[in-house]
């Protein structure tokens, strides 16, 4: 009997219990992922050796009585930007083929300790510049839903990993809703923690003042529980928060919203988004009240502005943080003959190394940054970058926790915006301003959008700090869903040819 | 007008360390065009004493005890170099006759 299908937490139970070991549960996950990743393609790279052994070491600790935590011996898939020693790190890029980082993220660090078993990497978008994967040097994602869709972006690679039954936990990076928007377009759930809440020590950068790592699963409970695994203070990093981590925990366990304000953000919804999103969006805002919230409506007039900020801001940061690809001491290096120099080798490197989207915010970023041109685009879009804290701040004095739907549409088709940069940034629409100002924000599905069946994420953010608000929200939200369907989401995507 | 030439990506491509061939110059220089057109409005806004932000959450430098500890071994950090001697990285001529 396969338990892939079960929640992390269950897993946790039936390890703990002694009614399956993790050695078997790892690879019931590696029999599921030879079996259907062929046509999702959500792994990059597969550690077997590695993934069973940490699951014999968990299963010999629990056998010798040692008391381990509630995700010890639990399969993760992670995704590709983060380091794992001696696993190859692509970053989905050319740039980083074969190369082993010789050291541990503070995530994996954190990830080793609790006893998850790491099953290898997920597939993403170019060093995470892209909402549909369909930027990975590597070819794209399909979604686990239809898989002629895209899985969504960057972190398409874990999302469909989790929809599909690979794994039932997995680590995203949020620059720009990379984590948000594949968990809306799949069905799952994901969490941006607030900014500094989770390590980014050895998570490559791409945008630094932006870039968080964080939690994605199939349910909000499993969600916080790998947020718990993973938070913490990190000297290695410096803008890693020293404080205690939000109870999350606890808070998704709690199931009650009895007189909390919910905001619902005027500027992200409604128009400009389909008409099923709308439609589950509007249903769920009815569950929450049923369930004893209030609902406010709030108004923050400069997220009108944000993606333009955004798209600023995130390459002007991104062409100094890859610069480092110089293919002088890890990386490929194309073009040494022995006669060319330094300069020109860098030059063909980069050519052949980095793909489209990532060579277009480079230029981007240089562009904004190049004297004469700084303060019309990088120094504005600092400017608005004030303005959309001050309208958070304004929005979060009337309301505990502010809610949108996660992205305009549900996931469209593979290729179907590929050539067009503008409509495709359009997909972050509703989870940038969240980067932008350095909060929390959570992803969970609502249902599906009845034009299409396709499922539809509930965006919920929550103030600096208080991430444990958007967990109470967001499992009470879950249980309502569940309850009025008699199933979980997840439970009803169609059945994905074995091989 | 174009907000950006061919040869103002060109430039940029110079300074950005990437080689780039015409076609792929000419098909950057029409995107960024269109994308700069867009990204501009963030001007619409940014007038007035607007006090700018660079980081999303008020931090100052922290600093750590200036004291040795284990670090990467020689064999470590020269693991990914494309190219090594001598326990050193190994890279293309830097000054002189290539340049």
């Amino acid at each position: 009997m396969s338990s892939i299908r079960l929640s992390a937490e269950q897993m946790g139970a039936a390890l703990a219990k002694g009614e399956i070991t993790s050695v078997a549960l790892t690879n019931q996950h590696f029999d599921r992922i030879a079996q259907v990743d062929t046509a999702v393609h959500a792994f990059l790279h597969l550690d077997k050796e590695g993934a069973l052994a940490q699951a014999a070491s968990v299963d010999a600790k629990r056998a010798a009585g040692e008391k381990l935590g509630p995700l010890a011996g639990v399969p993760l898939a992670l995704k590709d930007v983060l380091t794992q020693k001696g696993i190859p790190t692509t970053c989905g890029s050319k740039m980083l083929e074969g190369w082993r980082p010789p050291y541990d993220s503070g995530v994996v660090t954190k990830l080793k300790s609790a006893g998850v078993v790491i099953l290898g990497k997920t597939n993403m978008d170019e060093f995470a510049m892209g909402s549909s994967t369909e930027n990975s040097a590597y070819g794209p994602t399909h979604n686990p839903w239809d898989l002629t869709r895209i899985p969504g972006g960057s972190g398409g690679g874990s999302s469909a990993a989790l929809a599909a039954f690979e794994a039932p936990l997995a680590i995203g990076t949020d620059t720009g809703g990379s984590i948000r928007q594949p968990a809306a377009v799949t069905g799952t759930v994901g969490v941006k923690p607030t900014y500094g809440g989770v390590s980014r020590y050895g998570l490559v950068a791409f945008s630094s003042s932006l870039d968080q790592a964080g939690p994605c699963a199939r349910t909000v409970l499993d969600t916080a529980l790998l947020h718990e695994a993973i938070a913490g203070h990190d000297p290695r990093d410096s803008t890693s928060i020293n404080s205690p981590v939000p109870q999350v925990v606890a808070a998704a366990r709690r199931l009650d919203v009895k007189g909390m304000k919910i905001g619902v953000v005027k500027e992200i919804s409604g128009a400009g988004f389909q008409a099923g999103v709308q439609t589950r969006f509007e249903e769920s805002l009815q569950l929450l009240v049923e369930a004893g919230a209030e609902i406010v409506e709030v108004s923050c007039p400069n997220f009108e502005y944000a993606l333009a900020a955004y798209y600023l801001i995130a390459p002007s940061e991104a062409s100094s943080n890859l610069a480092r690809f110089d293919s002088m001491r890890y990386g490929i290096r194309v073009g040494d003959d022995g006669n060319r120099g330094a300069e020109e080798v860098m030059n063909l490197t980069r050519q052949v190394g980095f793909g489209r989207e990532v060579k277009r915010r480079i230029i981007l970023g240089t562009y904004a940054l190049s004297s004469g041109y700084y303060d019309a685009y990088y120094g504005s879009a600092q400017k608005v970058r004030t303005l959309i804290k001050r309208d958070f701040e304004a929005a979060f004095a009337k309301a505990d926790v502010l809610v949108s739907p996660t992205a305009p549409t549900t996931a469209f088709k593979i290729g179907e915006k590929s050539d067009d940069p503008l409509a495709m940034y359009l997909n972050d629409i509703a989870t940038i301003p969240v980067n932008m100002a350095g909060i929390g924000g959570m992803s969970l599905p609502c249902g599906l959008a009845p034009e299409d069946g396709l499922p539809v994420g509930f965006q919920i953010m929550s103030p600096v700090m208080q991430d444990d608000l958007m967990y109470r929200v967001g499992g009470t939200l879950e249980a309502a869903l569940n309850s009025k369907w008699g199933h979980t989401l997840i439970s009803q995507i169609p059945d994905l040819q074995v091989r | 007008m174009a907000a950006i030439s061919r040869d103002d990506v060109a430039h940029l491509a110079r300074l950005a360390r990437i080689e780039m061939s015409t076609e792929e110059l000419d098909h950057m220089a029409a995107e960024l065009d269109v994308i700069l057109g867009a990204v501009a409005r963030v001007q619409e806004v940014s007038g007035g004493d607007v006090p700018p932000t660079s980081h999303p959450l008020p931090m100052t430098n922290i600093f750590r005890e200036d004291v040795v500890k284990p670090s990467l071994t020689n064999e470590e950090a020269l693991s990914g170099a494309p190219a090594k001697i001598e326990e050193r990285f190994k890279v293309p001529q830097i000054l002189g006759e290539a340049e």
